[in-house]
């Protein structure tokens, strides 16, 4: 049952594009690839409402205006969310962060950091911000507000994630060429240990505690459980092919692990260290090995979980109560990480391939913005805009 | 016969590493899940570019890179791998040498093979390989696919099929379908040649005329410039392939053609399992380790090698068992599934024990693309678009 390649649709397309480019709408000013896909127009639920504003714009807005008056108004107002943040994205080829002010998403900034930037965390108060420079061997900690470099932690060789204790000063940091969990202290700039894990370790958390501290091995495929108090590894949780992220719930009694080659997501006990519940996707239209979740936000209110499929283009939604994939929404190509605003209204996605962020409506689950930033976005942290309220 | 023995224990890892703080492992539980790698060497041709010489560990060292990182993992879950190799000199008997490691440490029941079709069948063929699972990182035939597939031998590296499947697809998603083929002399050219005309009628591409160069007697260096020219002369097409699995003359003939055509194949734009190019899906990290183990780049074979060791190593460490029969088991299981850094699960076709895999389109500056091409579909996996897909495979030996 082989197909040749189905000829290059989109040709002449530069008309349509040119008529609606400049809408306030995800995806405006270019044709989304997804268009191309039949179930674009076939699929059920958030996924068709924005897939059809993406494809098929100029129609669909003509349709909702006629239908709604003002509804289709008052969705796009709906995009200004009522306290303004700044959302900061590694830009992992153009060795940048962009800035995105919340209140218009527009790029206000972008500034230089060191070679592939990836993770990337803010301190609790929202003034020092950790970049992960995963091919300067270092962990940066730049001052967010001029972009200036303060200091470079010892980081081991190769950072690509890491978590920030409840503490506020110790770093856990994942050492992905090396196999090892590199621990430093933020304030003394030195390295209180070096543990061993398996073979590239990516993912990293700390429990909402600060007594447990986790991290993923890709190639060994398991959650590496590590005391905090002792600085040891004191066991591991096998799950499937290539762990990339992990993430406790607010309330510290799960961990939730994406694994990009199995395709699903475990849901860790974190009590037993057993996993309690596999959670897998499927995607009318899209092959299942394209499904590759990597990055995972949960809601504080423990509701939701959101999860980056990476090359399908689609952030599931979850509810984290019933283990149930209630939607899953389309953004831009090969996405890798999500991050909550502080009033966790907004989801923002980083889209590798298309070099954008797309922003999702959280109480209405649908993409409201795509933003343009640097060549492949990888990570992104939000704090509250300086002078707005405290955010986490 | 030159017989070397690398390291076995799971402490070997660890011991490389400057400082760690102390970690609760589990005991080992059980012996050595014991592997053997076997090759029979293979006589070259003399380098005529002042190529790098042919890497006298290919493959080999790809499966201690694969033992390594068992043993990284497996420590996790209480069991340690080992890894004896021996190789053969051109012309000696592999036979007695598979004999002496199937009867030599830990008693292997995982042998990975890096020799030529014949010999893989030789010894699947052997009453010893009656309990024993053969990894084959060196035979590209499809026959052994086909009709002279056999039920314990696995194929890691991709068959020509695969190959030259994944190439087509890239002419047909390029438009560049008109092909004219140059061939070689040897048989495995012959063989490439036939795989490339399967793959041009699969895909709905045409060859438009085809040659053959034999570079035997004649010094390219000097007469490159006009013997190509002629050999290269026909209708009009869009591509130059050519089949010369030895590299005798194919390197020679990019940018020596007749009319300014890409030249694709064997060397030029090939279709291959790894590649020093390979980036994505963090190949790189296993590139960086292949590198500081080996001082040199990974090539399709190294990477077999390490697959071959690494999937048994995942069975292994699923299984939570050093036990041979039932990791055997579960490697000939389609469910069983296992990551190759090339972005998706991999795992064994049921039907005829091939690794079904993506496959790179490169040359020795870039990776072009990754077969399967977008628009190449297949009902259960666009994976099984390359190479002999289940009712194509004559074989039965599966019991499919």
């Amino acid at each position: 049952m082989i197909r040749p390649p189905p000829h290059r649709r989109g040709r002449g397309r530069g008309r349509e594009e040119a008529a609606f480019s400049g809408e306030a709408l995800p995806g405006a000013g270019r044709l989304p690839r997804y268009c191309e896909r039949s179930e674009a127009i076939q699929g059920g639920g958030p996924l068709s409402d924005v897939a059809l504003l993406d494809c098929f714009a100029p129609l669909a807005l003509t349709v909702k205006r006629l239908m709604a008056g003002g509804a289709a108004m008052a969705l796009l107002l709906g995009a200004l969310p009522a306290t303004a943040a700044e959302i900061y994205v590694t830009n992992e080829r153009d060795n940048t962060i962009s800035v995105i002010d919340s209140a218009t998403y527009a790029v206000t900034r972008t500034f230089p950091v060191g070679r592939r930037p990836r993770g990337v965390v803010f301190s609790k108060d929202g003034k020092r911000l950790f970049v992960c420079a995963s091919d300067s061997d270092s962990v940066q900690v730049i001052d967010p507000d001029s972009g200036k470099l303060l200091a470079d932690l010892p980081s081991g060789e190769d950072p690509e994630q890491f978590a920030l204790s409840p503490d506020g000063r110790t770093l856990f940091i994942a050492n992905e060429n090396n196999a090892t969990t590199t621990v430093v202290d933020v304030d003394t700039k030195s390295v209180k240990a070096q543990i061993d894990v398996g073979i590239e370790p990516e993912g990293m958390a700390v429990s909402p505690d600060g007594r447990t501290a986790v991290t993923t091995s890709e190639t060994t495929n398991m959650v590496h459980w590590i005391d905090v108090a002792t600085l040891a590894a004191v066991d591991a949780t096998p799950v499937d092919q290539r762990p990339r992220h992990a993430e406790f719930a607010r309330d510290g009694k799960t961990l939730w692990v994406s694994s990009e080659i199995g395709g699903s997501v475990a849901v860790i006990d974190v009590a037993t260290r057993k996993v309690v519940r596999t959670i897998r996707f499927e995607i009318k239209g899209v092959a299942s090995d394209r499904i590759q979740p990597v990055g995972i936000s949960l809601t504080d209110d423990g509701r939701l979980a959101f999860v980056a499929l990476g090359p399908s283009d689609r952030v599931a939604v979850v509810d984290a109560k019933t283990f149930q994939v209630s939607a899953y929404i389309l953004v831009g190509r090969r996405v890798w990480h999500t991050a909550l605003t502080p009033e966790q209204d907004r989801l923002v996605t980083t889209n590798g391939v298309s070099g954008d962020v797309t922003v999702i409506d959280v109480p209405a689950l649908r993409a409201i913005k795509t933003v343009k930033v640097g060549r492949f976005p990888w990570g992104a942290a939000i704090r509250p805009a300086p002078g707005g309220a405290a955010g986490k | 016969m030159r017989r070397g023995v690398v390291a076995l224990a799971g402490g070997l890892v660890a011991c490389l590493l400057p400082f760690f703080a102390a970690s609760a492992m589990p005991a080992l539980t059980a012996d050595p899940v014991a592997v053997a790698y076997l090759e029979r060497r293979i006589e070259r041709p003399n380098p005529l570019n002042n190529e790098d010489p042919f890497p006298a560990d290919e493959g080999l060292k790809g499966a201690e890179l694969g033992l390594r990182d068992s043993n990284s993992t497996g420590r996790f879950v209480g069991l340690s791998f080992g890894l004896t190799s021996t190789v053969v000199e051109p012309g000696a008997d592999i036979r007695a040498a598979f004999a002496g490691l199937l009867a030599g440490a830990g008693h292997p029941r995982f042998v990975v093979i890096n020799a030529p079709a014949a010999d893989l069948l030789t010894l699947a063929d052997a009453p010893e390989a009656k309990d024993v699972i053969l990894l084959n990182i060196g035979a590209t035939d499809t026959s052994l696919r086909d009709v002279d597939c056999r039920g314990r031998v696995l194929h890691v590296i991709p068959s020509r099929a695969m190959l030259t499947d994944a190439l087509v697809q890239l002419l047909v998603f390029k438009r560049w379908t008109r092909i004219l083929l140059v061939a070689g002399p040897d048989s495995g050219d012959g063989l490439y040649a036939e795989s490339l005309r399967r793959s041009a009628r699969k895909f709905g591409a045409r060859i438009v005329a085809e040659t053959k160069f034999d570079a035997r007697g004649a010094d390219l260096r000097d007469s490159a410039l006009r013997e190509f020219a002629l050999a290269t002369r026909g209708p009009d097409h869009d591509v130059v392939a050519v089949a010369d699995e030895a590299g005798e003359f194919g390197t020679n003939l990019v940018y020596n053609t007749e009319a300014p055509r890409p030249v694709v194949g064997t060397q030029g734009l090939s279709p291959a399992a790894w590649g020093r190019p390979v980036e994505a899906w963090a190949a790189a990290q296993l590139q960086q380790r292949f590198r500081k183990l080996a001082g040199r780049a990974m090539d399709p074979v190294d990477w077999a090698g390490w697959m071959a060791v690494h999937a048994v190593g995942e069975a292994a460490v699923k299984l939570k068992s050093a036990d041979p029969a039932a990791i055997a088991k579960l490697m000939l299981d389609p469910a069983f599934e296992v990551g190759g850094f090339k972005g998706r699960a991999l795992s064994f076709r049921p039907w005829n024990g091939q690794l079904r895999q993506p496959l790179y389109l490169l040359w020795p500056g870039a990776v072009v693309g990754m077969a399967p091409v977008e628009g190449f579909l297949h009902r259960s996996t666009e994976l099984d678009t390359l190479g002999l897909d289940r009712p194509e495979s004559a074989c039965k030996a599966f019991g499919g």
